[in-house]
């Protein structure tokens, strides 16, 4: 956050709001439609892109899809080993998941360990039909066999760069900044 | 903020910062206990002892439901099926537990100070289910997540704590919270169970319960423990429930939105009667118990979640 760091904005507010409307097409076109389909945001960040996906696609259907939140921390893998205990945010899922194509939302995939521990998660609430992912980065260096369905932007980074999504909701601007750490 | 505590041994040594992030953090927990499947893989390897030298159902239930669905290892030791009964001191057992390498022990003894002899000595985190007429902290910390659920806030408000103030952990942990979280907190019960410098605690006390009532926005009952009448405290339980028990006709004192607390286990009668006691308009003693679980899972998490 700090100016001194070499930071470089790799996409801006039209930017992100052109991938999103991609994405909500291409999430209806892949499931002929928005049956049975539901969203699951990842916090925080995932949260607000999959607000975002939901208002396109009820706006193209014309009909409200629902939306889950999901909070991963307590089935991350490096919980009892890191020092900090992280903040626990509210899972709200107020539907049944059973039969339904979950499409996971998330802001940047990077090594797939959080879309691992939301995997685990939801299958915890229920046995979906299938579960999708819908990333609005993928920064590359998967540590596990996870991909995307959906991709916003490729952004191939070296693992000294950070990747950082900042949305209105949250720091108050709509960019993707790449920033090299010192 | 970091949780730095390596113990929970009462309500006193806890800052604010400290119970407000324990209270968000329990209310993340609320939802696993609804969920189809109750269990989250947070504690996978972890061993948790409840060690209960003293009878308990609902937090010695409610800590082992919180250790199980934080998927640690949960074992309950009480004092009458072990060695306890063969004359083993409690720094011995302590010694003895330690090194088993469990990761929290939870203990409950009649014994004030108990926990913290335990947390001087052992590793581990010691969590204080109640040490003799001292503290509760995990009750006082549950019944500011309910009165924080009900009320929208904690500051502000005015809480009357009525009964056996002397013995009772339960209003010593809650005075201490309550107060640092801002409410005004009277007493009321006979002299003869408040301990004598009650005031320097800031509230205000009370002999009659109706002066206590006036205008409170929350009702706290105190389970008069009928152990202690051989010691002469109060000369008949009848005596007792005529002048201070919570009924229809005194709680139309305190506020229209009273919510009505109890810790457990109710003597029916005694110190509440039964139509308050099973009133859902303004009892909360039940959702009380549903919190309790989520505090407790809380604890466990910003205790064991890290710093190896």
């Amino acid at each position: 956050m700090s100016k001194n760091k070499n930071t470089k904005i790799v996409m801006d507010k039209d930017g992100i709001d052109r991938c999103l409307t991609r994405i909500a097409y291409e999430i209806l076109e892949k499931n002929k439609g928005m049956q049975n389909l539901v969203l699951v945001g990842i916090r925080t960040g995932g949260v607000y892109l999959a607000q975002r996906l939901q208002k396109k696609i009820s706006d193209i259907e014309r009909d409200k899809i629902p939306l889950g939140i999901l909070d991963v921390t307590l089935y991350r893998d490096d919980i009892s080993a890191s020092n900090k205990k992280p903040r626990l945010g509210e899972t709200k899922i107020n539907f049944s998941l059973d039969d339904k194509v979950v499409v996971l939302v998330d802001d940047v995939l990077f090594t797939g360990r959080t879309i691992r521990a939301a995997m685990d998660a939801l299958i915890d609430f229920g046995r979906p039909k299938m579960i999708q992912l819908a990333v609005l980065i993928d920064r590359g260096h998967r540590e596990l066999p996870i991909r995307a369905d959906f991709i916003g932007k490729n952004l191939p980074s070296s693992l000294w760069e950070a990747v950082r999504v900042d949305l209105v909701e949250k720091n108050g601007v709509d960019e993707v900044v790449i920033e090299e750490e010192s | 903020m970091k949780f730095e505590k390596k113990d929970i041994l009462g309500i006193k040594d806890l800052s604010i910062d400290e119970i407000n992030l324990i209270l968000e953090t329990a209310e993340s927990f609320l939802e696993i206990s609804t969920r189809k499947i109750k269990k989250v893989p947070t504690l996978r390897g972890k061993t948790i002892i409840n060690l209960f030298y003293e009878a308990s159902t609902r937090t010695r239930t409610s800590f082992e439901i919180a250790g199980k669905r934080l998927s640690a290892d949960t074992i309950n030791i009480s004092a009458s099926t072990s060695s306890v009964v063969k004359g083993e001191t409690l720094i011995d057992t302590a010694r003895t537990l330690e090194a088993m390498n469990p990761d929290v022990i939870v203990i409950r003894h009649s014994a004030s100070g108990a926990p913290h002899i335990l947390a001087s000595l052992v590793k581990q985190s010691i969590i204080n289910a109640g040490d003799g007429a001292h503290e509760h902290p995990t009750q006082a910390l549950l019944d500011m997540m309910t009165i924080k659920e009900r009320k929208g806030k904690i500051s502000g408000l005015k809480v009357a704590i009525i009964g056996d103030i002397e013995h009772s952990r339960v209003a010593r942990s809650n005075i201490y919270g309550l107060s640092k979280m801002g409410a005004h907190v009277v007493l009321a019960g006979p002299a003869t169970m408040l301990p004598r410098d009650i005031e320097q605690m800031g509230t205000k006390v009370f002999s009659r319960i109706e002066d206590a009532l006036v205008d409170a926005d929350v009702v706290m009952m105190l389970r008069i423990q009928l152990e202690r009448q051989k010691q002469n405290i109060f000369p008949s339980l009848r005596e007792y429930s005529q002048h201070y028990c919570l009924n229809r006709s005194n709680i139309k004192l305190a506020k229209k939105d009273v919510i009505v607390m109890h810790p457990g286990p109710i003597n029916r009668g005694v110190e509440i009667s039964p139509d308050i006691a099973d009133d859902p308009s303004c009892s909360v003693i039940l959702d009380q118990v549903n919190k309790g679980v989520a505090v407790r899972m809380a604890l466990l998490y910003l205790l064991t979640g890290g710093s190896e």
